[in-house]
């Protein structure tokens, strides 16, 4: 069988061509310039990321129109927009956030930009994938790079570990989304995502479909991080490096989003019934394990992983209904947990100074004293995180609670915001720490004198200001995207 | 006759041998690191399995990309493998636990 080629495929894939031959262009100028000119590498990554988002946001009229091409492999939709557009947005930021850190500790290498950019197109063939090879593509191409960026610290015994955890249990995810798909493939004779959804009707052996659904959500839970599939999480965000971690704690759930609706509602949608149930389940336990074992830790960052437990489990409230309303309050609710992740862990790399890591809690005490200017910027953080209006994180939160009592779930959305409001508690505990307690004597380190990073942080931070006041543009996008 | 079923059985029986093996494993990680492979490859029986029973080639070509994936996993795997071993001195499973919480 000959597959004819199709010149306006291209134009399709026009941000991922631009992406990969940027980054192959910056893997060889990098070779060439002198580890102190480094700088070079940095804004040219910067710029890479902006150029592609400038495709794709050219892009974007026809594929409201939702285009795919390469015979159904990659599809060109809105939603794919609204999530490579975020995805592209917050990998540029933990870039930024990312520099001094790295530079103080001696680990400002090339590498760091070529994986971050190497996984940036992993998740942008992730959320544009038709096909379950381009799913398993994308989404190897996000894990190594991911692997990779945990263990860049080598003489650092805590990444190592890390980086082996992270291995082993996310190569078991990958095996197990494998199996399922290799069911699914059996029972449909298709790996076409869109012709497995028209072949429900004449499936043969439907046991096959159930048991391959049984462990693809296994497998997405695994990569989302949504207990009980959340053991590697914590360890993970701990032991990476502070500027690492802001990488993987932001852009990858919105990849992840993407990976759970285009396996489960493009895919298997007529299998809903199924799935809204499991994800159910998967919701109630990440909220209780994320909320309640987050109030013990003393570490800010494995803190945060917790509570990033917690908010994978408030987005999968969104699934239960398995509606298009649904999906929409989900997917602005993980742009809305990325958008304040960034400020939350940026904010630990901020600090952070050559020899002390400042991710204790403790480390905090007193900050207000010291600045008060990034003191508001994490309180912010924190208070959005929690949910306080008129923050960012409380409408997004009000929507996939509205979106789980629409579907029926309101036992659902009870038990969400019990657990929310638990989970307020460890939240304030990081802001009465930098408001109300007096500095350690040794904390009096200087701070960044860096302009740019200082100027990014706090339009992040204000940003989450901004869009918890004028929420309505950004969420009639996500709407547009879903064609409501 | 050997049929489909007995494939999906091999299969079957593969992949839980290595997730048996890497959670009952208490010694090494390189075994960590065999058995991920032969998760992989109890797919890959699978796919090819299904790919010769359904007389459609895609599955077969899914396998080539596994194949292809599984060797870069396996070598940042033992990259990261080297980096544990230089910092401990050890590989053993038991040893990795000083993050938890």
């Amino acid at each position: 069988m000959m597959i004819p080629f199709n010149p306006a495929d291209l134009i399709a894939i026009q941000p991922e061509l631009v992406l990969l031959g940027a980054t192959c262009a910056i893997l060889l100028i990098d070779l060439f310039i002198k580890p102190t000119q480094r700088d070079i590498t940095h804004w040219l990554s910067i710029a890479t990321l902006a150029l592609t988002a400038w495709f794709v946001w050219g892009g974007a009229p026809e594929a409201a129109q939702g285009v795919t091409a390469f015979n159904g492999m990659f599809l060109h939709d809105g939603i794919s927009v609204v999530l490579k557009q975020f995805t592209l947005l917050t990998s540029g930021l933990s870039l930024f956030y990312a520099r001094n850190y790295m530079r103080e500790r001696s680990l400002l290498v090339g590498e760091l930009y070529l994986l971050v950019l190497f996984a940036t197109l992993g998740m942008m063939l992730l959320v544009s994938a038709g096909s379950l090879i381009t799913v398993y593509l994308g989404l190897e191409l996000l894990a190594l790079s991911s692997y990779a960026l945990v263990a860049m610290n080598r003489d650092s015994a805590a990444s190592a570990e890390a980086a082996i955890k992270y291995f082993v249990l996310g190569a078991l995810a990958s095996g197990l989304l494998l199996y399922g798909m290799s069911m699914i493939y059996g029972a449909t004779g298709t790996l076409d995502l869109a012709a497995i959804t028209g072949k429900f009707g004449q499936v043969e052996h439907p046991g096959w479909l159930a048991f391959g659904l049984v462990f693809l959500v296994c497998g997405i839970a695994f990569k989302m991080g949504a207990a009980p599939f959340h053991m590697w999480l914590p360890d993970v965000y701990h032991g990476a490096p502070t500027a690492v971690t802001v990488f993987i704690g932001s852009a990858p759930k919105i990849a992840a989003f993407g990976l759970a609706y285009r396996l489960l509602e493009g895919g298997l949608g007529p299998l809903s019934g199924q799935w809204t149930l499991m994800l159910a389940i998967l919701a109630v336990a990440s909220l209780a394990v994320g909320n309640v074992l987050a109030i013990a830790q003393s570490n800010l960052k494995r803190m945060l992983a917790y509570s990033t437990i917690s908010h994978v489990g408030f987005m999968l409230l969104g699934f239960v209904g398995g509606t298009a309303q649904g999906f929409t309050a989900a997917m602005f609710y993980i742009i809305s947990y990325t958008m304040t992740a960034t400020v939350a862990f940026g904010m630990i790399a901020l600090l952070a100074r050559k020899g002390f890591e400042c991710e204790e809690i403790d480390d905090f005490k007193g900050l207000n004293q010291r600045s008060p200017w990034y003191a508001a910027m994490m309180g912010i953080a924190m208070f959005s995180l929690a949910g306080v209006p008129p923050l960012f994180g409380f409408f997004a939160k009000l929507l996939v609670l509205k979106a789980a009592i629409d579907a029926g779930f309101l036992w659902l959305a009870i038990v969400a915001i019990v657990f929310a409001i638990i989970g307020i508690y460890y939240y304030l505990r990081v802001v009465k720490v930098m408001y109300f307690d007096a500095a350690a004597e040794d904390s009096a380190l200087p701070l960044p004198s860096d302009v740019a990073l200082r100027w990014v942080i706090s339009i992040n931070g204000l940003a989450l200001i901004v869009l918890g006041l004028a929420w309505g543009p950004l969420f009639d996008w996500c709407n547009r995207a879903f064609g409501i | 006759m050997i049929t489909l079923a007995h494939f999906l059985s091999l299969g079957a029986v593969l992949f839980c041998i290595a997730v048996a093996g890497i959670f009952i494993n208490r010694k090494n990680v390189i075994v960590l690191l065999m058995c991920l492979e032969l998760l992989l490859l109890a797919v890959n029986t699978n796919f090819v399995a299904f790919s010769r029973y359904l007389g459609d080639p895609a599955g077969q070509v899914f396998v080539f990309f596994i194949l292809t994936v599984a060797a870069a996993e396996a070598a940042i795997g033992l990259a990261i493998l080297v980096v544990l071993f230089r910092n401990r001195s050890t590989i053993d499973v038991t040893s990795i636990d000083t993050l938890k919480g």
